[in-house]
C-alpha cells in the first residue's frame, strides 16, 4: 500500500539501467493506493517445534510492527501532520498491548529472543510490520488506516496458513487463536476506518511541494 | 563519558538511538538504514561509547545525531577522512562512515578511492538514492544517463558512476549491496561487514521518495545475489560489472590485511623534524 504513490505513472529504472522522466503529477488528480497482496509462501511457513516458539515468533511480529508505528508517529510528528501522528501512535500502543499480552500469557518476564534459525519472513519484513515508504507527508488518517487494515490482513493470512500447514495438535492449537485474534483485528480496523473520513481526491496537492519543479 | 572496562550488558537497538527525532521525508529510506544501524550495533553487543559514526553532508549524512553513539557531521565530501583520522587515532573504537551518494562518490570521490585503498580497519555504509535530494534533486554520479527532469532536461547523457566496481579495483576488503526496505538483511549485512577486516564498504539502496518516486519500485526488483561471495577479485569484478544493480547481499570479501599504523617507526623527535625543516 502506498498512499504516497503521487505520481500517475512510474517506470522501474534498475541501478544501470536507462531512467526516464517520471510523469509530473497533475495537481488535484486523484491519487490512487496501491495495496500490495499479502502473500504467504508455503516455505514461509517457519520450523515452528512448540508454541513457546510459536509466540516468539508472535512477539516478534507484534513488537516490530509497534516499532515501526511509532517511528512512523515522528516522522509525521517532524513533519507537523499531527493527526496521523496520533493515529501512528495510537497503533503503536495497540500493537505494544499485543505483545504485551503474549508476554503475560506466556508467564516471560523478559522478551524473548528472537526468532533464528535462517528462516525469515516471506516478505522483507513481517507481516505487520509497514513499508517505510508507504508514508506520504500529506497523508490522512484514513490512508493510515489503510495501511493498519493491510497488516491486520497480512498477519491473519501468515497465522491462517500456519494453522493449515502445523500438524502438531498444541502448536496449530496456539496459531488458531492467534489468527481468531488477527481477524478479530481486521474487523476492529475496518470498523474504525467506516467511522473515519474519506479524504478529497487531490489530498497530496501541496501549494508549496518540496519538488520546485512541480 | 567514561569508557568502562566492565563487560556490559546487551543493549537493544533502542538503546542506540538517541532522542532526536529526523526529519527525512516521510517515506525516505534513510529511517530504515537508520534502523538497520542501530540493529546492527545490538547484534554485534557494541556499546554506544565505542563507536564513532562520522558524516558529510547531505540528507543521509544527518545520521550520527540521530543515534547515542560519538558522531561527528563533518564537512562535503570528507565523512572518510575525518573517520580514517580517527579510526587511526583511536583503533579501539568501532568507526562507521556514513553518507550518500553525492557526499561519497562525487564531492568526496577522492577520499572514497583512497580509502578503499589505505584499507582502513572501518564500515562506510552509502545510502545511495541517485540524485542529490537535500538541494532539490539534481542528477548525482550514481543518476541514470537519461533522466530526464527540469534540472537535467533529456538527462545528463553521463554514464553512471559504479561505486562496487570502483571500490573492487580501488582495493577495498569487503564490498556489499543492500536494500532499505529490507531493514533486517540490511542490518545482517552491516553487521558482517563492521566484522569484516579492513575497508568494509556496503551501498545501501535507499528510496528518495521525493525526487525518484519511481523508486518505491526497487521494492520488487530486488534480489538476493543469485551467487555467494566471492573473493577471486577478477570474478567480483565480471560479476560487479555485469550485474543490474539490484543483486543484495555480500558481493566480495577480500584477505588483504588492515591498514597498521605502527609498520615503521622514527627514531627521530617532533624537535629533530623541526630542526630539519629550519631556514
Amino acid at each position: 500500500m502506498s498512499p504516497a504513490r503521487k505520481k500517475t505513472t512510474t517506470r522501474r529504472t534498475p541501478a544501470r539501467r536507462p531512467a526516464r522522466r517520471t510523469a509530473p503529477p497533475k495537481k488535484g488528480a486523484a491519487v490512487q493506493l496501491r495495496l500490495v497482496a499479502a502473500t504467504v509462501a508455503a516455505q514461509s511457513a517457519p520450523p515452528i517445534k512448540d508454541v513457546a516458539g510459536l509466540m516468539a515468533y508472535a512477539y516478534a511480529l507484534e513488537a516490530e510492527a509497534s516499532e515501526r508505528y511509532s517511528e512512523f508517529a515522528d516522522a509525521m510528528e517532524s513533519h507537523n501532520n499531527r493527526e496521523v501522528a496520533e493515529l501512528f501512535r495510537k497503533l503503536a500502543r495497540i500493537e505494544n498491548m499485543h505483545a504485551e499480552h503474549i508476554l503475560e500469557e506466556m508467564g516471560w518476564t523478559h522478551p524473548p529472543a528472537p526468532p533464528t534459525g535462517g528462516w525469515r519472513w516471506e516478505g522483507l519484513e513481517g507481516p505487520e510490520t509497514a513499508d517505510y515508504t508507504d508514508l506520504h507527508y500529506l497523508m490522512q488518517p484514513y490512508h493510515a488506516l489503510q495501511i493498519a487494515l493491510h497488516n491486520e490482513k497480512r498477519a491473519e493470512a501468515f497465522f491462517k496458513e500456519l494453522v493449515q500447514k502445523t500438524p502438531s495438535g498444541k502448536v496449530r492449537t496456539a496459531a488458531k487463536q492467534m489468527a481468531d485474534e488477527e481477524t478479530e483485528h481486521v474487523r476492529l480496523v475496518e470498523e474504525w476506518l467506516k467511522r473515519t473520513p474519506k479524504p478529497e481526491s487531490d489530498w497530496a496537492h501541496d501549494p508549496d511541494p518540496p519538488r520546485w519543479s512541480d | 563519558m567514561t569508557i568502562s572496562a566492565q563487560p556490559q550488558a546487551a543493549l537493544a537497538p533502542q538503546a542506540f538511538k538517541s532522542d532526536y527525532k529526523p526529519v527525512w521525508c516521510p517515506g525516505c529510506g534513510d529511517y530504515s538504514v537508520l534502523s538497520s544501524l542501530t540493529k546492527a550495533f545490538a547484534l554485534l553487543e557494541l556499546q554506544p561509547e565505542r563507536i564513532a559514526v562520522v558524516s558529510g553532508i547531505g540528507c543521509s549524512s544527518r545520521i550520527p545525531a540521530y543515534t547515542t553513539c560519538y558522531g561527528f557531521h563533518g564537512v562535503h565530501g570528507r565523512a572518510l577522512a575525518a573517520a580514517t583520522g580517527l579510526k587511526l587515532a583511536r583503533p579501539e573504537l568501532t568507526v562507521i562512515a556514513a553518507g550518500g551518494d553525492g557526499d561519497g562518490y562525487s564531492i568526496g570521490g577522492n577520499h572514497f578511492l583512497h580509502a578503499c585503498r589505505r584499507n582502513v580497519d572501518m564500515t562506510y555504509v552509502v545510502m545511495d538514492n541517485h540524485v542529490y535530494g537535500m538541494t532539490k534533486g539534481q542528477p548525482s554520479p550514481t543518476t541514470e544517463p537519461d533522466w530526464d527532469s527540469k534540472l537535467s532536461p533529456g538527462g545528463t547523457g553521463m554514464r553512471a558512476f559504479n561505486p562496487l566496481v570502483i571500490a573492487l579495483a580501488a582495493g577495498a576488503n569487503f564490498i556489499a549491496r543492500a536494500f532499505a526496505g529490507d531493514p533486517n538483511t540490511t542490518a545482517a549485512l552491516i553487521a558482517e561487514a563492521i566484522s569484516a577486516p579492513g575497508f568494509s564498504f556496503v551501498e545501501v539502496l535507499s528510496p528518495c521518495v521525493t525526487f525518484r518516486p519511481e523508486q518505491r519500485d526497487w521494492k520488487q526488483m530486488v534480489r538476493a545475489a543469485p551467487v555467494q561471495w566471492t573473493d577471486d577479485a577478477a570474478r567480483a569484478a565480471r560479476r560487479l560489472m555485469t550485474d543490474d544493480g539490484m543483486n543484495i547481499g555480500v558481493l566480495y570479501k577480500g584477505s588483504r590485511a588492515a591498514y597498521r599504523t605502527h609498520v615503521a617507526k622514527t627514531s627521530k623527535r617532533p624537535a629533530d623534524l623541526e630542526e630539519e625543516f629550519r631556514i
